[in-house]
């Protein structure tokens, strides 16, 4: 399932869903779609761990989903699109899981997308949304 | 014989219900962006659709990783919105055109296009938020829809080549359908954006603005790039614009004739990009 053998270079900061992850994620990413049904997200506030057994996470999964980590959650395979729902459940939007990703503020995110609007390049934005976070916090 | 008006492209992100729900089009965050729709509202007004064939990407609500098809074509008698997650209201239900899906269905295959034929199908915002946007006061939308489901979630996605030649059959099937419709073509998503990873929020106008400006006249000019080089430019979400590329191909191997652009970011984590194109 691996790439083609002349897989270009990889995007820094990216990860391709590809069938690695996706065989990787699958009980992860299968449990995000079952919050797509209103008393499966009420279950899962209910008893995240027994809901979370029920669709046999693996251990690193587990460990994401308890941490609240998007970052560890795509490493064990998780797909945005999916994990977007759990999010949901938590009442967190795509600007604080941008937050969460990139390990900043949700202000300074928000920040972020707005300089690009204002004709930053994202290297220029995002380069002064990591210098402020570290000056401010 | 039917006649294609035009094709209407269009961002789909989820905020954009949210802030037509809550009436926001004129606060000072959204009205860049809402703005650019009354041009498309008279346009509609103008060419006056009955159909549409409508390119666009399920996010989650009626695939599941089990079973991904590349390319799948509605051929349900009408299309509901559900739940994605998130407890929203519903959108507004949709009548399909059956027998309009069917004759593009099977001269898809006819010649050579392997797609995945859905008597059922929910659709997302994704196609439910370019309709909130491009009739935004009407209590049951004004055409039946032939919709298209291409795959931008799982790699491999299909090539940028392979969706214009996509879209470039349906033109050859609406070409050989007898009935008298009007038929506006849809693409939806993108333009630059990425939700995911340490990369969260990178935008890229330099990209968004070849790919507008080529998309009318040469639209080859999108298809050199390989989907790992997309991604690189676009962002992991901004291969949407593979639903624009063939929407574009349905309009017609010539060159089209653009006749509105708007372009705004952000909108939420996205380079927000309506456009209007008239056949040649």
């Amino acid at each position: 399932m691996s790439g083609p053998q002349n897989a270009s270079e990889p995007i820094p900061g990216t990860h391709l869903f590809d069938g690695d992850a996706a065989a990787k994620g699958f009980e992860l990413n299968a449990m995000c779609y079952s919050f797509n049904d209103a008393a499966n997200r009420q279950a899962f506030l209910d008893d995240e761990e027994a809901y979370c057994a029920k669709f046999h996470l693996t251990p690193e999964q587990r460990k994401a989903v308890a941490e609240r980590s998007v970052l560890g959650m795509i490493a064990a395979g998780g797909n945005i699109y999916y994990l977007a729902k759990l999010a949901g459940i938590f009442g967190l939007n795509v600007q604080d899981v941008g937050s969460m990703q990139t390990g900043v503020s949700v202000d300074n995110f928000k920040a972020m997308l707005l300089a690009q609007g204002a004709g930053q390049t994202y290297d220029e934005a995002h380069g002064a949304m990591i210098q402020k976070e570290k000056v401010h916090g | 014989m039917a006649e294609i008006v035009g094709a209407y492209f269009t961002s789909h992100v989820p905020a954009i219900g949210g802030a037509i729900h809550k009436g926001l089009q004129q606060e000072p965050y959204w009205k860049p962006f809402f703005d650019g729709y009354q041009k498309v509202h008279e346009w509609l007004a103008q060419v006056k659709p009955d159909v549409a064939i409508v390119f666009n990407n399920d996010h989650g609500l009626n695939f599941f990783l089990d079973k991904m098809p590349t390319f799948a074509v509605g051929a349900a008698a009408e299309y509901h919105n559900a739940d994605e997650g998130w407890g929203l209201p519903l959108y507004k239900p949709f009548a399909g055109h059956t027998e309009l899906s069917w004759h593009i269905i099977n001269s898809l295959v006819e010649d050579e296009f392997d797609i995945t034929t859905c008597q059922k199908m929910l659709v997302d915002h994704a196609l439910s938020i370019p309709f909130e946007l491009a009739w935004p006061d009407v209590a049951a939308w004004p055409v039946k829809i032939v919709p298209f489901a291409i795959n931008t979630v799982q790699h491999p996605l299909p090539s940028a080549k392979r969706c214009l030649a996509l879209g470039q059959a349906v033109n050859k099937a609406l070409q050989s359908w007898t009935g008298g419709e009007r038929i506006v073509i849809i693409g939806t998503g993108g333009l630059s954006h990425q939700l995911d990873g340490e990369r969260a929020g990178y935008i890229n106008p330099e990209y968004d603005t070849f790919c507008m400006d080529n998309l009318s006249g040469n639209p080859a000019a999108l298809t050199h790039d390989s989907i790992h080089e997309m991604v690189r430019k676009a962002g992991t979400q901004g291969v949407e614009v593979l639903n624009w590329i063939a929407a574009r191909g349905a309009l017609g191997v010539e060159a089209a004739t653009e006749i509105h652009r708007n372009y705004h970011i952000p909108i939420s984590n996205t380079a927000a990009a309506t456009m209007l194109m008239e056949p040649a």
